[in-house]
């Protein structure tokens, strides 16, 4: 079963073809998805070769095949990490049973609710990306936007599957839409805010790519557990992609923050933006903006429902075999609590917790971005620090939304917030400035001004190399 | 516990069922030492369950063993007592599941009294030849008539506020001022003394309709029992047809009659959760004519059916309380459901027929009386059609296979516009499309037998899978089901299941869901301290008097 079924119209390594419900209705919907592609992903270079990986096997080594293909002939299909026999469920009440091949009729809203928010995160991004193709800094990062786009499309796939799968009509109603929500839209938006930000900047795709998706590593994570193996063994192959989306955006930062210590070096007296590159307390606003909003992606710090899926075996946490206590009954987590504009010190019971532990984890894996992209400014030898804002900095969801917090995670009154917040956040000026600089780069081996090229290239090719043929 | 359903008056330990011309006696005379568990005495003519199953019996027995019978005379067969109601001690020393099933039993045989004398062609005289407490007073409001001997000291009397802190179970409270419309300050003072009402100001409240002294006691009620005959017509003609006992096969996996079977099956949520009920229609129609009919008698396979079916749901109800789930399936020929119907359709000429379908008409109200999700599975080989679809009307939800490859015959008839009311007084389809009844028409007018898609189409499925959903679609709608809180699913579906207008019928089952259900599980009535548990101890109740 490792291997990957060409011969197939929807490649695949779950047999599709002798499942016949399934096949009419991926059929059915492959169609709708190619629409959905043309009209509201990547425009235009649907046309082009671009130097892509596909999957053609899911052993070790057979995810990353490399060739050019045009976008839409990219054989999106349904791989799945290969069946671990004798898997038992790993955290809850279950833990130590037998893993679950089918949907238990008992968890099956709220199993289709956790597919279906994980899947509208898929397209949402390739949405909010779809005119960044026209900007590009270079070949090279060109090639990178439409490899994570056409992955991200995949993750849609891959969900898609399970949907039509395990979960009848309202399964393949739920399907279709995914294709009809639309990143921003006034009348049917995608489910989680993050989602509905535009990402107009190639700045804001690489901190998309490291923050946000990063939160999509963790949900995946937390998934990959799941009791359903069938989800568990989709998100552990998604895992495998997913770091390729981060490394773009690590790199991508990291390379911006490297021109312009480069830039400052030769202009110690002036401000990088008169030299074309972007100032790094400008970075620092992008990096605010991001982090807050994906902080928000992991819910409220107490929750009902993340109990009721770490109970059930549904979700559960990042790396779950690696810690002792599956069952998660006894603990606590010790939380302030905000409410009434004070804080209180609360024994939270551990599975209430769980939002807050996959982002305390989510946190610490963002943390080792900063200190590699103060490396890069450290080795420059520019005096200046990265940090993330604190978890309570401008949240939307949780005991923390709407509530005045500065960086440091202090209460401030709304006066002082709304002084500060130019200090904080981008402002129109600097979206504009960015935005400026954002000058396509399309000859081989050129990059823009405002970004450094990449330490190598791509799959043991050189930083020239023709990622996409124009 | 020897609990069988099925009894026959030579077996009976409790009633005396005798006949004089057109007027039958049942007279209690409850064997103290009788009762279902050892544990109780059952004293001064009180009741258990296994009293009730053979009251049930008799009345059933004069209705189709004895179509002469157009008086039925209730009355007590022990001295100075008529019937002092529920054993107190079965009921404080019984689970709160068993009181609940204990309740609706009763309360289903009395409203079977009220439907035998509405529809059966006879007339019941309470004869209270000494005290009627509780539920004898409440046996007494199900006949038409009531007669209190006059003796200085028997009373009807509702002891169970004042001495028991709960209330009369069987539809006492909702029959004294909704069927005799007694003023309701009169009611509420009634139902304070324990002791009850007596004599003259008995009847001047119209807790009885009239008394008789001790003298002329039998004369009395033999006067009143031949005059309340004389209103119904005469049947003296007819020729009964005998209850023959019905044999079950236990198996391995449930119960299985000649046309019912059921199997219990695991669930993921634990053994026997759910139950497979099916019935099997024969091969052909059967006899049409009456008298082909009468020679078939209890084994005409319409009315054994749903005897059997009567069996199956008691079966369930009270012995398999794990069961959550019955998934109802109708198999056979739909040309033979829609032939009964046709045979059905004609009761004026017959006496037995027109017996026939009140007892369907009574079983469906018990099938949906049931606290089970029922669901009723209309796939391949299924005939839902007039009368057994109502089956599934009655149920909390209907899936229909519904796909161009695998034929699946609905159909309607005119058993579904009126033959079989619910509690409500409407019909399953009105009460289905209750905001829009010209859709119940609708339905209505396309009489015959209809392909799946036409019944989608109609509105007769809740969901209506193809092939290839349909065995993922049932499965998770069992596991769903079968997960949920029990308690929470059988206030949901009494709920859901009688909308529509209120009855007396209504009320009854609703108020002793509500209120009697309710106090039953307070410390007020079932603590250390309650008055149920007090009750005959030398203990003074406790109570808490904050009202809820």
């Amino acid at each position: 079963m490792a291997g990957i079924d060409y011969s197939q119209k929807i490649p695949n390594n779950v047999d599709l073809k002798s499942d016949r419900r399934l096949q009419r209705a991926l059929e059915a919907w492959q169609p709708e998805y190619i629409d959905w592609w043309r009209s509201v992903g990547p425009t235009d270079f649907n046309e082009n070769e671009i130097y892509l990986r596909t999957a053609v096997s899911v052993e070790k080594d057979g995810w990353a095949h490399f060739d050019y293909v045009k976008m839409p002939d990219y054989r999106w299909g349904i791989f799945l990490t290969p069946q671990e026999p004798g898997r038992t469920i790993g955290f809850g009440d279950h833990f130590g049973k037998e893993a679950w091949d089918q949907v238990p009729g008992e968890h099956r809203n709220s199993l289709r609710r956790l597919i279906v928010t994980q899947a509208d995160t898929e397209p949402a991004s390739v949405e909010q990306q779809r005119l960044l193709g026209h900007t590009a800094p270079s070949l090279y990062d060109m090639r990178n936007l439409f490899q994570v786009n056409v992955e991200e499309g995949r993750h849609l796939w891959a969900m898609v599957y399970l949907l039509q799968a395990y979960f009848g009509r309202d399964g393949r109603e739920e399907a279709d839409e995914l294709l009809q929500r639309r990143s921003g839209n006034a009348d049917h938006p995608r489910i989680l805010g993050t989602f509905n930000e535009p990402c107009e900047d190639w700045l804001a795709f690489f901190c998309f790519t490291m923050f946000t998706d990063r939160d999509g590593k963790f949900q995946l994570l937390a998934l990959a557990e799941s009791a359903f193996t069938p989800l568990a063994r989709s998100c552990q192959f998604m895992l495998t992609e997913e770091a390729h989306h981060m490394f773009v955006g690590q790199t991508g930062v990291g390379r911006v923050i490297q021109r312009t210590c480069e830039v400052m070096n030769e202009h110690p007296d002036s401000c990088p933006s008169e030299h074309g590159a972007i100032p790094l307390e400008l970075i620092q606003r992008y990096i605010n903006f991001w982090v807050s909003s994906s902080n928000d992606l992991y819910g409220g710090e107490v929750s009902s429902n993340a109990a009721n899926f770490f109970r059930s075996g549904l979700k559960g946490r990042a790396w779950e075999q690696k810690r002792e206590d599956h069952l998660a009954l006894e603990g606590h987590y010790t939380m302030d609590i905000f409410e009434n504009g004070g804080f209180t010190s609360t024994e939270v019971p551990l599975r209430n917790a769980m939002n807050e532990v996959l982002r305390d984890d989510y946190i610490a894996d963002n943390q080792k971005g900063i200190v590699y992209w103060n490396k890069v400014t450290a080795k420059a030898g520019i005096d200046f620090q990265f940090r993330l804002p604190d978890r309570r900095f401008r949240r939307r969801v949780g005991m923390f939304a709407g509530h005045p917090f500065d960086l440091d995670g202090q209460l401030v009154t709304q006066e002082q917030w709304d002084a500060k917040a130019p200090e904080w956040l981008p402002s129109t000026e600097d979206k504009d400035f960015v935005k400026s600089l954002m000058q396509p780069v399309r000859e081989q081996g050129k990059y823009a001004s405002w970004i450094a090229p990449p330490a190598k290239g791509l799959n043991g090719q050189p930083v020239e190399f023709e990622y996409v043929k124009l | 516990m020897n609990l069988n359903f099925q009894t026959s008056p030579a077996h009976y330990r409790h009633w005396q069922l005798t006949f004089e011309g057109d007027i039958a006696t049942l007279a209690m005379n409850v064997d103290g030492a009788g009762g279902l568990f050892e544990h109780y005495e059952l004293k001064l003519n009180s009741y258990d369950l296994g009293v009730d199953i053979e009251l049930a019996d008799a009345l059933e027995r004069i209705v189709f063993e004895h179509p002469e019978v157009r008086c039925v005379v209730v009355t007590g067969g022990i001295d100075k007592v008529f019937c002092a109601g529920a054993n107190i001690n079965m009921l404080s020393t019984s689970t709160h599941a068993w009181k609940v099933n204990f309740c609706k039993y009763t309360n289903e045989t009395r409203l079977y009294i009220e439907d035998y004398s509405e529809n059966s062609g006879k007339r019941f005289l309470a004869a209270l030849n000494g005290t009627a407490s509780g539920g004898g007073y409440e046996l007494a409001l199900a006949c038409d008539k009531i007669i209190l001997v006059d003796d200085r000291n028997s009373a009807v009397s509702f002891p169970e506020l004042p001495l028991l802190g709960v209330l009369p179970g069987t539809g006492g409270l909702t029959r004294i001022v909704d069927k005799r419309k007694i003023r309701r300050d009169l009611c509420d003072a009634f139902s304070a003394v324990a002791e009850g009402i007596k004599g003259k100001r008995a009847v001047e409240w119209d807790l009885v309709d009239a008394t008789a002294p001790l003298s002329r006691w039998e004369e009395s009620v033999s006067t009143m029992a031949r005059e309340m005959a004389d209103e119904v017509p005469d049947r003296s003609a007819c020729k009964g047809i005998e209850l023959t006992p019905i044999e079950v096969t236990e198996t391995d996996a449930g119960l299985a009659w000649k046309y019912v079977t059921v199997t219990f099956e695991e669930t993921p949520s634990g053994p026997g959760r759910m139950a497979q009920l099916t019935l099997d229609l024969p091969a052909e129609v059967g006899p049409t004519d009456a008298a082909a009919i009468h020679a078939e008698g209890a084994d005409w396979w319409i009315f054994r059916m749903f005897r059997e079916l009567n069996l199956a749901l008691l079966d369930l109800r009270i012995k398999h309380p794990e069961t959550g789930l019955v998934m109802t399936r109708v198999v056979g020929d739909p040309a033979v459901a829609m032939g009964i119907d046709a045979v059905l359709a004609n009761p004026g000429a017959d006496w037995f027929i027109h017996e026939v379908r009140h007892y369907l008409k009574r079983m469906l109200k018990r099938y949906e009386n049931s606290a089970k999700s029922l669901y009723a599975v209309m796939d391949e080989g299924t005939a839902f059609v007039g009368t057994f679809y109502e089956l599934a009307l009655a149920g909390d939800r209907q899936y229909l296979l519904n796909d161009p490859e695998v034929p699946v015959t609905v159909g309607i008839t005119e058993a579904n516009a009126g033959w079989f009311p619910m509690a409500n007084g409407l019909t399953r389809l009105q009460t289905r499309f209750l905001g829009a009844p010209e859709r119940a028409d609708e339905a209505l007018a396309k009489a015959g037998l209809l392909d799946a898609e036409t019944a989608n189409e109609l509105g007769l499925a809740t969901f209506a899978p193809d092939d290839i959903d349909w065995e993922d679609e049932l499965r998770l709608a069992i596991e769903e089901r079968v997960s949920f809180s029990p308690d929470g699913l059988t206030g949901m579906e009494a709920n859901l299941r009688f909308a529509g207008p209120e009855t007396m019928e209504t009320k009854i089952f609703g108020r002793l869901s509500a209120w009697q259900n309710w106090i039953f599980q307070r410390p007020n009535a079932a603590g250390e301290r309650g008055a149920l548990k007090c009750y005959g101890t030398p203990q003074a109740p406790e109570f808490d008097f904050m009202r809820t």
